[in-house]
């Protein structure tokens, strides 16, 4: 248990020491869209009869958990591959599942953390609630791990940072983005709407969502149920990734 | 019976490198035992560095087994892992950390939390003490190298890999270093060591195995190494305007950027006296004269050259 709770103290370490560059910066940026998105359009727009600003809180929230935590992981295992220091932890006895648990809970922490403050800084907002906090909870954890899984299969294939920021520019910000952060899924033509329900992160904005509201695009027992199963799958490839060694074990 | 420190059993190991199949390791055998200095030497993709990495867990091999005090590095990763300690060649550091967080967190990879005590000892040891709150990027190349090594000592392996420790690393430290790992040695530890610098495989080792294209070649006491294959060098340097005899000019080899010196390999000590004898027949006067005994370096190069042709003509 040392072993895995010294590897988990390392990655929280790690992006706490650069916490104004890890922490501090994405809820900065996540305020700067409520402030300009909010700004157009709250007198415009009303969601499922929540105030638009109120409305789209928890989809930055959430946007925030699962950027974050994909990029705890994979910058962490890219920098370490780079440096060569990710040798100090695989000549130790540490099991793979202690590594895959410890780079994925660091992860949901570092997205958690995030996500809180963008929480924190903007609860003064009229109109925001918290009906279902389970939800929110457990939505909050699913996100957090599946991204950290991404990004532990990103921070494996990675040879440099150049593909990293091809993985994270091109598949995970259209994702997050186009996932009903700033909109519901229900205003969109029916073509998109139907796009949009391929898109796993669609079920964990709505989900989380629903926490805050008790109102959302999709049931959210279908939205957990979705959710679930590609965080499973998805985990499940990475962690047998990590087994074989994928390109950290030649 | 104990278990040898190292038992390596048929590995062999292949890399693709740009569509072409490069056998790193071929069909590698050989025991290391317990309270062992043991060398490997070769040159520059030898395959010493990926047999360590086969040991070390970083490499897996394509066949064959390997055993770290009888735990297989496969089967027994954690085991064998945990009897392990490697200095890596690459100067990698975290830098995100201090030193001594550094050797914390690497004593809690090893499932040791409270380690001061001995983290504490290493710090001296390796001349490291003032600098133990440092940022690793602060220090010089020579204290990072410290670092490493106290990183793979942090667990107190009873088998110590150092894969070159000492490139790029000064006189004296080089010294301290040494003397601090003949301790380590002399209280039970095994060390297996990659060396360029073959007077210290000499100096340290009390057995070696040469590598060539990925076999070993040669595995001996380094005395019986350097009998086989080295031999006395009689250097010469002849007095202003003497010329070589032509009886000596077959077995003699001019030394280079040194002005009427020449240098005989001799195959027995007796030899002497007959190169003196015909010098002083020919009327030849000596400037300077001195012998040196059989080395390491010696019997390297003479071994690597005799097997040079036999290897390359299957690759």
């Amino acid at each position: 248990m040392t072993e895995f709770l010294t590897l988990l103290r390392k990655e929280l370490l790690r992006f706490w020491k650069v916490g104004f560059q890890t922490v501090c910066a994405p809820v900065l940026t996540a305020l700067l869209y409520l402030m300009i998105f909010s700004q157009v359009l709250d007198n415009h727009v009303q969601v499922h009869g929540v105030r638009y600003t109120a409305f789209l809180i928890p989809g930055l929230v959430m946007m925030s958990v699962l950027q974050n935590a994909f990029a705890n992981s994979s910058s962490s295992l890219i920098q370490s591959k780079i440096t060569g220091n990710l040798v100090f932890v695989l000549l130790t006895p540490i099991s793979n599942f202690q590594f895959f648990a410890a780079y994925l809970l660091a992860a949901t922490f570092r997205g958690a953390l995030v996500g809180a403050g963008v929480l924190l800084a903007t609860c003064w907002i009229g109109g925001l609630t918290l009906a279902e906090p389970v939800w929110a909870l457990l939505f909050t954890l699913l996100g957090g791990i599946m991204m950290g899984s991404l990004g532990v299969i990103a921070g494996m294939w990675a040879d440099k940072f150049d593909q990293l920021a091809g993985f994270q520019n091109f598949l995970i910000l259209p994702l997050t983005m186009l996932s009903g952060v700033f909109y519901s899924v229900q205003s969109l033509p029916e073509f998109w709407q139907t796009v949009s329900r391929f898109n796993p992160v669609f079920y964990l904005i709505d989900g989380f969502r629903y926490g805050f509201f008790a109102v959302s695009d999709a049931s959210p027992w279908l939205s957990l149920g979705v959710a679930t199963s590609f965080t499973v799958l998805i985990g499940l490839f990475s962690y047998v990734l990590l087994v074989r060694g994928y390109k950290l074990r030649n | 019976m104990n278990a040898p420190a190292v038992a390596v059993r048929q590995v062999s190991k292949t890399f693709l490198r740009q569509r072409q199949t490069v056998h790193a390791l071929r069909d590698v055998s050989l025991d290391i035992e317990q309270g062992e200095f043991f060398g490997l030497l070769g040159p520059n993709g030898a395959g010493k560095t990926t047999l360590i990495s086969c040991m070390a867990g970083l490499c897996r091999q394509d066949t064959g087994a390997i055993r770290i005090l009888g735990h297989d590095t496969r089967d027994d990763y954690r085991a064998a892992r945990r009897a392990l300690g490697v200095v890596p060649q690459e100067l990698v550091f975290d830098p995100f950390f201090s030193v001594r967080e550094i050797l914390r967190l690497q004593s809690g990879y090893f499932g040791l939390p409270k380690n001061d005590a001995w983290i504490d000892e290493l710090l001296a040891e390796l001349d490291l003490t003032d600098k133990a709150n440092h940022s690793m990027r602060s220090l010089s190349g020579g204290m990072k190298r410290r670092v490493l090594v106290a990183q793979a000592l942090v667990h107190r392996p009873p088998v110590i890999i150092l894969d070159e420790p000492t490139a790029g690393v000064d006189v004296a430290l080089r010294q301290g270093l040494w003397q601090f790992i003949r301790r380590l040695n002399r209280d039970g530890h095994t060390i297996i060591l990659t060396t360029h610098y073959l007077e210290e495989a000499e100096a340290l080792c009390g057995r070696l195995a040469l590598m060539r294209a990925g076999e070993i070649c040669a595995l001996e006491s380094t005395e019986t190494l350097i009998r086989r294959f080295a031999k006395h060098r009689l250097t010469v340097r002849l007095g202003e305007g003497n010329a070589l005899p032509t009886a000596l000019q077959a077995m003699a080899q001019p030394v280079p950027e040194a002005a009427r010196t020449w240098e005989w390999t001799l195959e027995a000590l007796a030899d002497i006296e007959s190169v003196l004898a015909t010098l002083r027949e020919s009327g030849c006067t000596l400037e300077d004269m001195s012998l040196s005994p059989p080395d390491l370096e010696r019997a390297f190069l003479s071994f690597m050259g005799h097997r040079a042709a036999d290897v390359e003509g299957r690759t």
